[in-house]
């Protein structure tokens, strides 16, 4: 079976298409590339949609956090204080048989049982609260000068956050927010280790890796496969946050532009 | 436990509750908490020991040895842990099994990768097969704290190389200036002042590493996360005393209970000690404090 073949057949196997059973034996490197690759999907799918959704979430967080209401400051740090206090492994059993159970109750509930929604849900929650953090460190750091300027100017309330308070909340969160969505990504490899099964073995990249190296008993092929899409991943997050610190930093000097700095990713 | 548990059945809420949370298996969940304090006991010094090592071969002059100490840095960031987890315990037992394969059989004609098979000869199994259940339990245990300990060792050793760095360079300069030789300065200056700028990254590992330990139930360790996706599971009269629907929700909302305390109690202890440690140095802390107490 020539490789194209493999690719046609398993491409999109990650999502239900093409051929139904597995590989079972004489496993190819390109059965390999593919059906790993074909798993990536469901990391940028589960990735970029809980950064996209988190994104507003955490700023609303962040802005909570720095509230001097208590009502506000204190649901908003609980929250923080939750997501990032316990172990994501945790939280998505915890999600998972809460959902089950919810099933129960109602129908509604029927969809978040599922990796597609119920992990997604999760790991939204979870990126909110770690990005809210970064955000609000931000907030704290922003100059007064900038703040001073915009009273002077007469702005206040809407006008200023928007047109002040957040692009620099933003610029300065940046570096930090680039790494918080790598270690996202990297956190998407967990959705199906943790109670959500995965239906008619649809799964991720990991999920394949896993089946692999169970399969040939051999990790040294599958496991660096799995490092290497994601490198390629990490890189094209880099250059994608790269370009919007460059549009944030874009009226500074050169000299005083923050320069994103890749720090290592640990468990979440 | 109680001498009222003979007949659950006809026991009211609050007697079965009791009867139900001390049942064998319940004690073993709670044995499995034990684990992974143990875990975090043996991990924590260990990981700590190889980010020392790791830092300082980084900084060593001797090439070869640098370059040991960055890759060893290097390796471990790049990739998802998870991954690295599920990688490293099969290497490391198929490598432990294949040295021991060369030393105890060495007229073993076969290949030992035979296709997708990975084939010693009996003796060379480690645990041997006939061993008892507890020395597999045991070493599944070891390989599982060793895997952390390697993992976090390069997450310290990036940390400490950083810190080492940042002690200020006046005070080695001044130390050379008493003629004090390299290795003088490393022990008598860097070490003890590097630990201030150390500890807000070893803290930050150390709220990880405990978020890291559900991980234990990938690597094959009967941890509390496979006790409570046991014990919860819906039970039928048939097979227990005890039948119930299903209770996993609960005994994860118990799991992530415990997770948050213990994150919480770490976090007032590391502040306490930070400011301890940042008693008289040159830092802002520092300041902040020569300030508050004058």
């Amino acid at each position: 079976m020539s490789c194209l073949q493999t690719v046609t057949d398993y491409g999109l196997r990650s999502l239900g298409y093409g051929e139904r059973l597995l590989p079972r034996s004489d496993f190819t490197l390109c059965q390999q590339f593919t059906l790993i690759g074909s798993g990536l999907i469901w990391n940028v799918y589960f990735g970029v949609l809980a950064l996209a959704a988190g994104f507003f979430l955490a700023t609303a967080l962040a802005l909570g956090k720095g509230a001097r209401a208590r009502v506000i400051r204190k649901p908003s740090e609980w929250f923080i204080f939750i997501f990032r206090g316990s172990p994501l492994f945790i939280q998505f059993f915890f999600a998972y048989f809460l959902f089950l159970s919810l099933k129960s109750v109602h129908p509604v509930f029927d969809p978040f049982s599922s990796a597609w929604l119920g992990a997604l849900v999760v790991l939204f929650f979870n990126t909110a609260a770690y990005s809210a953090e970064i955000f609000y460190g931000a907030l704290k750091s922003i100059p007064r000068g900038d703040v001073e300027a915009a009273d002077a100017y007469g702005m206040s309330g809407w006008p200023r956050f928007r047109r002040i308070i957040w692009p620099t909340m933003l610029r300065l969160a940046w570096p930090g927010y680039t790494n918080e969505a790598i270690f996202l990504f990297h956190a998407t490899t967990l959705v199906f280790f943790s109670g959500f099964p995965a239906q008619q073995q649809k799964g991720d990249a990991l999920y394949y890796a896993r089946y692999f190296a169970d399969q040939t008993f051999n990790p040294f092929v599958p496991y660096p496969i799995l490092a290497g899409y994601f490198i390629l991943l990490t890189l094209a997050i880099i250059g994608l946050f790269g370009l919007v610190n460059r549009h944030l930093n874009r009226h500074l000097p050169p000299e005083q532009r923050r320069k994103i700095r890749l720090r290592p990713n640990l468990i979440r | 436990m109680f001498s009222f548990c003979t007949d659950p059945a006809t026991l009211s809420d609050l007697p079965w509750m009791a009867c139900y949370l001390t049942t064998g298996k319940h004690l073993n969940f709670y044995w499995a908490f034990g684990t992974v304090l143990l875990l975090l006991a043996i991990t924590a010094p260990a990981a700590l020991a190889f980010g020392f090592a790791g830092a300082s071969a980084a900084r060593s002059r001797f090439a070869p040895l640098s370059l040991v100490g960055k890759t060893y840095i290097a390796i471990v960031r790049g990739v998802p842990d998870i991954a690295f987890f599920l990688f490293f315990v099969i290497a490391l037992d198929q490598g432990l099994e294949y040295l021991k394969h060369q030393w105890v059989c060495p007229d073993w004609d076969q290949a030992i990768r035979q296709g997708n098979d990975f084939i010693v000869c009996q003796a060379a199994k480690v645990p041997l097969g006939t061993s008892p259940q507890w020395v597999h339990k045991t070493y599944s245990f070891f390989v599982a704290a060793f895997t952390f300990a390697i993992v976090f060792g390069a997450f310290a050793a990036n940390v400490l190389y950083g810190a080492m760095r940042a002690v200020p360079r006046s005070q080695l300069e001044t130390a050379e200036a008493y003629g004090m030789s390299q290795r003088q300065t490393f022990r008598r200056i860097v070490v003890p002042q590097m630990w201030v700028y150390a500890l807000p990254g070893l803290s930050n590992l150390w709220m990880v590493l405990i978020k890291s330990t559900p991980l234990l139930f990938l690597l094959g360790v009967e941890d509390i996360v496979y006790w409570a996706r046991e014990l919860g599971g819906s039970k039928t009269p048939r097979f227990t005393d005890y039948p119930h629907g299903d209770w996993r929700m609960w005994y994860f909302l118990v799991l992530l209970v415990f997770y948050l305390a213990f994150t919480r109690v770490s976090e007032v202890v590391l502040d306490r000690l930070m400011a301890r440690l940042t008693l008289g140095q040159a830092t802002t802390g520092g300041e902040a404090q020569r300030r508050a107490e004058t």
